[in-house]
């Protein structure tokens, strides 16, 4: 070490503790930063009208576990399969525990609630959820879904995030199901969240 | 400590997208063979398991599903369609960006290559039927004209599938 000339030295410990920095921080503080945005997945002052009747609030998600996803009825492919996965997950759980699920419009403008109430009304435990654009933005911000509307020739569709959220009974976010996953890894998630 | 090169693993996440976007096609194909279905021929086109799916109730629209393969020496292109249930016919392309559903129609519509085989399938390419006129339930044969600009109009039958189907049912 004698051998080395001063600023090489300086050198070589300005790495080291440049890589100790970044192991703390990939290892302690990073996983931690994330930890608290994912908790407050969900929190919101959003108030949304829902099918059935009640009022569709951050205080939803508690009490039993939840899934959650954004759609809009004038969706062609995903949220229709969507809701034909949610029933086939129903139909597993055997109707004794069932998951409660709601289905939140990112297309407040057509999405009724009359219209609504027919679209999920055929797969059981799911409720939808509609409001002004305004309630609806705010519930988009709080579960941090990405929703655009997007102009076509006679109207617009609408580009959003195809995941359903899972929440646990205290209203906390534990993991997503993405559009197209395997019908048992979803199973294998919801009878995690529903401890069956 | 070597630095995570986020645009090097974006790339590597859209190449493995593409292979397993490949490797669907091609057992989706092979299924296609292995039905008895032996599909619409028109010139140099044919086209095998088409089929559309049930809608829910107060869904306005549906997606039309098939493969077309093209024997000829010249590219086609499938630029639209008229249906008596549909208010429009248009050629559309969905796609996932991250999480992210987005859907196009494709204007200049999708060509079919000389020699090549295109699937339209739930969560890619797909014939979109608008403004519903009537529900579609499973279990119906739903009749679509589409326009192939060398081709010209073909008629082609569709199986009404359940409202989750992935293919069209294997029906003798």
């Amino acid at each position: 070490m004698s051998k080395l000339s001063r600023p090489l030295k300086f050198a070589i410990f300005g790495l080291l503790a440049l890589n100790l920095a970044l192991i703390a921080y990939v290892t302690l503080i990073a996983p931690r930063m994330n930890a608290s945005v994912l908790d407050t997945l969900g929190r919101g002052d959003y108030a949304l009208e829902m099918t059935g009747g009640e009022t569709f609030t951050q205080a939803s998600l508690k009490g039993a576990p939840s899934a959650v996803f954004f759609g809009f009825t004038h969706c062609p492919d995903v949220c229709p399969t969507t809701l034909g996965e949610v029933l086939a997950w129903q139909e597993d759980l055997g109707g004794e525990t069932p998951l409660q699920v709601f289905f939140v419009t990112v297309d407040p403008e057509r999405d009724t609630l009359e219209v609504l109430t027919d679209y999920v009304g055929w797969v059981p435990g799911v409720r939808a959820a509609t409001g002004s654009a305004e309630e609806v933005q705010k519930a988009i911000r709080a579960f941090k879904i990405f929703a655009q509307k997007v102009p076509t020739e006679d109207g617009y569709t609408m580009d959003h995030s195809a995941s359903v959220l899972l929440f646990d009974a205290d209203g906390r976010f534990v993991e997503t199901i993405s559009y197209g996953t395997d019908h048992e890894v979803a199973m294998g998630r919801i009878r995690g969240l529903l401890g069956v | 400590m070597k630095k995570l090169n986020l645009r090097k693993i974006l790339r590597l996440g859209r190449s493995v997208a593409v292979a397993s976007a490949l490797v669907a096609s091609l057992s989706a194909a092979q299924a296609g063979n292995m039905t008895h279905d032996h599909g619409i021929k028109a010139g140099d086109l044919r086209i095998e398991g088409a089929f559309s799916r049930a809608t829910l109730p107060n869904q306005p629209v549906a997606g039309g599903f098939m493969t077309v393969s093209n024997t000829g020496a010249d590219p086609d292109r499938l630029i639209g369609g008229t249906a008596d249930f549909a208010g429009r016919v248009e050629i559309h392309e969905m796609a996932m960006s991250g999480d992210v559903m987005k859907m196009r129609e494709l204007e200049a519509g999708l060509e079919i290559p000389a020699g090549a085989t295109v699937e339209l399938k739930p969560g890619g390419y797909h014939v979109m039927f608008m403004d519903l006129t009537r529900a579609l339930e499973e279990g119906q044969e739903i009749r679509v004209t589409l326009e192939f600009e060398k081709a010209g109009k073909v008629e082609v039958p569709l199986q009404v599938g359940a409202r989750n189907a992935k293919t069209m049912k294997h029906n003798h």
